[in-house]
C-alpha cells in the first residue's frame, strides 16, 4: 500500500503544526497532561494550555513541573493510576528525562510523548536535527518519525492506539522535526472527535493503584528475575512490529490517510538508487525524485517511519533489488563518523543475500538547511558508486570548509 | 489497627524505616497511595516477587517521589478520585533533602493534595552510610569518616523543615520514632491538611549509626532529650506546638551510644567538638523555647 490522503478541502483548515498536534492530543481525551517549556515544543503545550483554560479538554489535569525531568515522572504515576498521560519535548529537556526514559518502558507504562525533534548542546542550538531523538534509540520507547505535519498530528491518535494495546504497554515517542513541521502553516485536516473515538478504545489497563486491590510497582527485581523483565519488554517491541502496521491500516480505514506503517516506499519498486531517509527531508527528496523520474532515471525513496522497532524486515523486502543505497541521518555517531539509520540500515543487510553499497550522508545538522541542490549533488555521488564503486563510506554534507 | 505492612521484610533489626512506614500506615490507613523513592525501604518491602505492601505503592526512580506523587494525585483528580484516597510519599534523607529536592520544590510550590513523610536517618544507608545532606556535624561517614585531621562530616544538618515552610506548606512538622502517638497523629493531620504537608522524622539507623539492634528508640529518644532534635508543628508558616523537654539531658549522652561520634570521645581535641553540638543543642533550645 502507498500512502493514501483524503483530505476533504471543506474541512481543511490552514493551522499550525504545533496546533494540529495540539489538537490531536485534544481529541485523543487525555486525563493527564504534563509538560515543561522548551522551545521548539512550546507551541504544543501553550494550545493545549489554551484548551485547558477554554475548558475544552474533559477529565484532565495539566501539570506546569519543574523540569522535564519531573514532566514525566509525574506522567509514571499517573499513568500507573489509569490515566491516559502526554507530554511534549525536545533536545535539552529529551536528554534530562533520559533516566526516567528507562523507566517508563521498563514499568510498561504507555505514555505518548511528542518530541519535535532539535539538535543537541553544545553549542546551543534550537533548531532542527534528530540528535536527540536517535540518543534515546535504545530506553524501550517506540520512535516513529512523521513526514510533515498533518501526519505528526495523525501519529498522536496512532501512538495511542500502539501503546495502549495490551500486547504492546510500551510508551511511544512520535517525533516532528523542529521549525521545519512544528512551526510550519499548512492546510490541514484537525482530527475529528467521533473518528477519533471510533478509531481510540478508552485506556481501561489492567492494573492500576487502587486501594481496593492494592499492588506494588517498581519493585526491584535481583539477577534471578532481571533477565526475564528485559526479555519480555523486547518481545513487546517485537509484537509492536505488527501493531504499528495494523494501527496505520486502521487509521486509514477510519480516516483515510495513510503514511506508511513501518515504512513507506516511493517510487522504489524498479529504483536502482535508493535514498533511505525519517521525518521532513522526505518532501525534499521526494520532489527531487520527481524531476529525476520525469527525466528516466530510476531513482526511488525509503521512508523509516518506525526507528524502533526497527522493521529489519520491512527494509530487507524494500532494498533487495537496490543497486546503491543512500542513507541521510540528521544525527552522528561520534567515533563512528556515521549516523544511526545508516549504522542500523548496513546490519539489517549482513546475513542476507543484498550486497548493493551502503553509503551515509550526515546531513542538516543544527537547522543547516537542505535544498534539492544538495540532494542532487548525494544522487551524483550514488551513480559514482553505482559506475565505481565505494571511495568514502559515509560523509558530512555541505561542510564549510572555509570555517574550519 | 490493621498492619499495613506486612513483616517478613529484608529489614535489619531494629530498623527505623519499617517502624516510619508501619506508623505512616497506621496514619493513613486503607484508602491511600504510597510513592516510595529508592532507597532501603524501596529494597526492603520489595524484592520481586515479594511485597510488604498492604496499600497500593510505586517506586520509580531516586530523585522523583515528589513528581511521581503529583502524577498520581492529579490521574485521581481527572478521574473523580481525589476526595477520597490520599497520596503520600515515604522517602529517604538523600531522596528528599539532596537528589528529590527540586521535585519536591515543585510539587509543593504547584500545591498538589499530598503528604511527604523524610525518614531521616542522616546518611545514605543503602549504599553503605555515605554522606548526605541530613548527616550532623562530625558525624563519621563512609565518605565523611573521621581521620588524622578531620572529625568527620564538617557541615551541619540541612533545614529541610524550614525550607519547606518557605514553600508555604500549610503544614510542616518534625517527630521521632521514640513517640510513635505523637509521629502518628502529626502524619494524620497532615494528611488532613489539604495542600502539600511535609513531616520529618528523625529515623535512628542501628547499621549506619553504629547501636545495639534493640537500642532504636532510645536513641531516637535521646536526641529529642538532648534538644538534638527538635519536635514542632508549623501551620501556614507560624509554629503551633513544641514538644517539651523536662530537663534538657547533656549532647553526650547522645554521642556516646553511637559508633559514627566515637572518634569525639577518643580524638585529641574531641571535647571541643562535642561543645560544638552541645552548642547546637542548645540553640535548638533557645529556637524553639523546648525547655518547659
Amino acid at each position: 500500500m502507498t500512502s493514501t490522503r483524503k483530505l476533504a478541502k471543506e474541512k481543511m483548515m490552514v493551522v499550525e503544526g504545533s496546533y494540529a498536534v495540539a489538537h490531536a492530543v485534544k481529541v485523543c481525551r487525555p486525563n493527564v497532561i504534563s509538560a515543561y517549556p522548551i522551545t521548539p515544543q512550546t507551541h504544543i503545550v501553550e494550545d493545549l494550555s489554551q484548551f485547558m483554560a477554554d475548558g475544552e479538554i474533559p477529565n484532565c489535569e495539566y501539570i506546569n513541573v519543574e523540569s522535564e525531568f519531573s514532566a514525566l515522572s509525574a506522567l509514571v504515576g499517573a499513568s500507573a493510576a489509569g490515566a491516559r498521560t502526554y507530554s511534549a519535548t525536545t533536545s535539552q529537556g529529551l536528554e534530562l528525562m533520559h533516566e526516567v526514559l528507562f523507566n517508563v518502558s521498563g514499568m510498561r507504562l504507555p505514555i505518548v510523548m511528542t518530541v519535535a525533534n532539535r539538535a543537541v548542546s553544545a553549542p546551543i542550538n534550537i533548531w532542527n536535527d534528530q540528535q536527540d531523538s536517535i540518543s534515546q534509540r535504545d530506553t524501550g520507547w517506540i520512535q516513529m518519525h512523521a513526514e510533515d505535519p498533518q501526519e505528526a498530528a495523525d501519529m498522536v491518535a496512532q501512538s495511542f492506539r500502539i501503546a495502549e494495546d495490551r500486547d504492546v504497554l510500551l510508551p511511544v515517542m512520535p517525533c516532528m522535526d523542529a521549525f521545519v513541521l512544528s512551526h510550519v502553516y499548512e492546510p490541514m485536516v484537525l482530527l475529528e472527535q467521533d473518528l477519533v473515538d471510533e478509531y481510540l478504545p478508552p485506556f481501561e489497563p489492567e492494573f492500576v493503584l487502587d486501594p481496593k486491590n492494592p499492588r506494588t510497582f517498581g519493585a526491584f527485581a535481583d539477577p534471578s528475575t532481571y533477565t526475564e523483565f528485559r526479555y519480555l519488554q523486547a518481545k513487546a517491541m517485537d509484537k509492536a512490529l505488527e501493531k504499528v502496521e495494523e494501527a496505520a491500516n486502521e487509521f486509514n480505514e477510519v480516516f483515510g490517510r495513510y503514511y506508511g506503517g513501518l515504512i513507506d516506499e516511493y517510487e522504489e519498486e524498479d529504483a536502482e538508487i535508493v535514498i533511505v531517509a525519517m521525518g521532513s527531508i522526505i518532501g525534499t527528496v521526494k520532489d527531487v525524485i520527481d524531476k529525476l523520474r520525469s527525466k528516466g532515471e530510476k531513482v526511488g525513496l525509503l521512508k523509516v517511519r518506525s526507528f524502533r522497532p526497527f522493521p529489519i524486515e520491512a527494509v530487507r523486502k524494500a532494498l533487495k533489488d537496490a543497486r546503491v543505497i543512500v542513507v541521510l541521518d540528521k544525527n552522528i555517531s561520534m567515533g563512528l563518523n556515521e549516523g544511526a539509520l545508516c549504522t542500523e540500515i548496513k546490519a539489517c543487510l549482513y546475513n542476507t543475500d543484498i550486497d548493493a553499497p551502503v553509503i551515509g550522508f550526515m546531513i542538516g545538522h543544527g537547522g543547516r538547511d537542505v535544498p534539492p541542490s544538495t540532494i542532487n549533488h548525494i544522487i551524483d555521488q550514488a551513480r559514482d558508486v553505482m559506475s565505481s564503486g565505494i571511495t568514502v563510506e559515509s560523509q558530512f554534507t555541505d561542510v564549510r570548509e572555509e570555517l574550519i | 489497627m490493621r498492619n499495613l505492612l506486612a513483616s517478613g521484610h529484608r529489614g535489619c533489626a531494629g530498623c527505623c524505616n519499617a517502624m516510619a512506614a508501619k506508623f505512616t500506615l497506621m496514619a493513613a490507613g486503607e484508602d491511600c497511595i504510597v510513592v516510595s523513592p529508592t532507597g532501603c525501604l524501596e529494597v526492603m518491602t520489595t524484592p520481586y516477587p515479594e511485597s510488604s505492601w498492604g496499600v497500593p505503592w510505586i517506586h520509580s526512580l531516586f530523585e522523583n517521589a515528589a513528581a511521581v506523587a503529583s502524577g498520581v494525585e492529579a490521574a485521581l483528580k481527572a478521574m473523580g478520585k481525589a476526595e477520597k484516597t490520599k497520596v503520600l510519599v515515604i522517602g529517604g534523607d538523600g531522596a528528599t533533602i539532596d537528589i528529590g529536592i527540586r521535585s519536591i520544590s515543585g510539587a509543593f510550590e504547584r500545591g498538589h493534595d499530598i503528604t511527604y513523610v523524610c525518614v531521616d536517618n542522616e546518611a545514605y544507608m543503602n549504599t553503605g552510610v555515605q554522606r548526605s545532606g541530613g548527616t550532623p556535624f562530625d558525624a563519621s561517614t563512609t565518605t565523611s569518616p573521621a581521620g588524622k585531621v578531620s572529625f568527620g562530616n564538617q557541615r551541619p544538618k540541612k533545614n529541610m523543615p524550614a525550607i519547606i515552610v518557605a514553600h508555604g506548606s500549610p503544614y510542616v512538622a518534625t517527630a521521632s520514632l521514640a513517640y510513635p502517638k505523637d509521629m502518628i497523629r502529626k502524619i494524620r493531620a497532615a494528611i488532613d491538611t489539604k495542600g502539600p504537608t511535609y513531616v520529618h522524622v528523625h529515623s535512628p539507623c542501628t547499621t549506619g549509626w553504629g547501636f545495639d539492634t534493640s537500642k532504636t528508640v532510645e536513641v531516637a529518644r535521646l536526641a529529642v532529650e538532648t534538644a538534638m532534635w527538635p519536635m514542632y508543628e508549623i501551620e501556614n508558616g507560624r509554629v503551633i506546638k513544641v514538644h517539651k523537654i523536662k530537663e534538657q539531658k547533656p549532647v553526650e549522652d547522645y554521642l556516646k551510644m553511637q559508633r559514627r561520634f566515637k572518634h569525639l570521645f577518643t580524638m585529641e581535641g574531641g571535647d571541643e567538638e562535642i561543645k560544638k553540638i552541645q552548642h547546637i543543642a542548645d540553640t535548638n533550645v533557645e529556637e524553639f523555647g523546648l525547655i518547659k
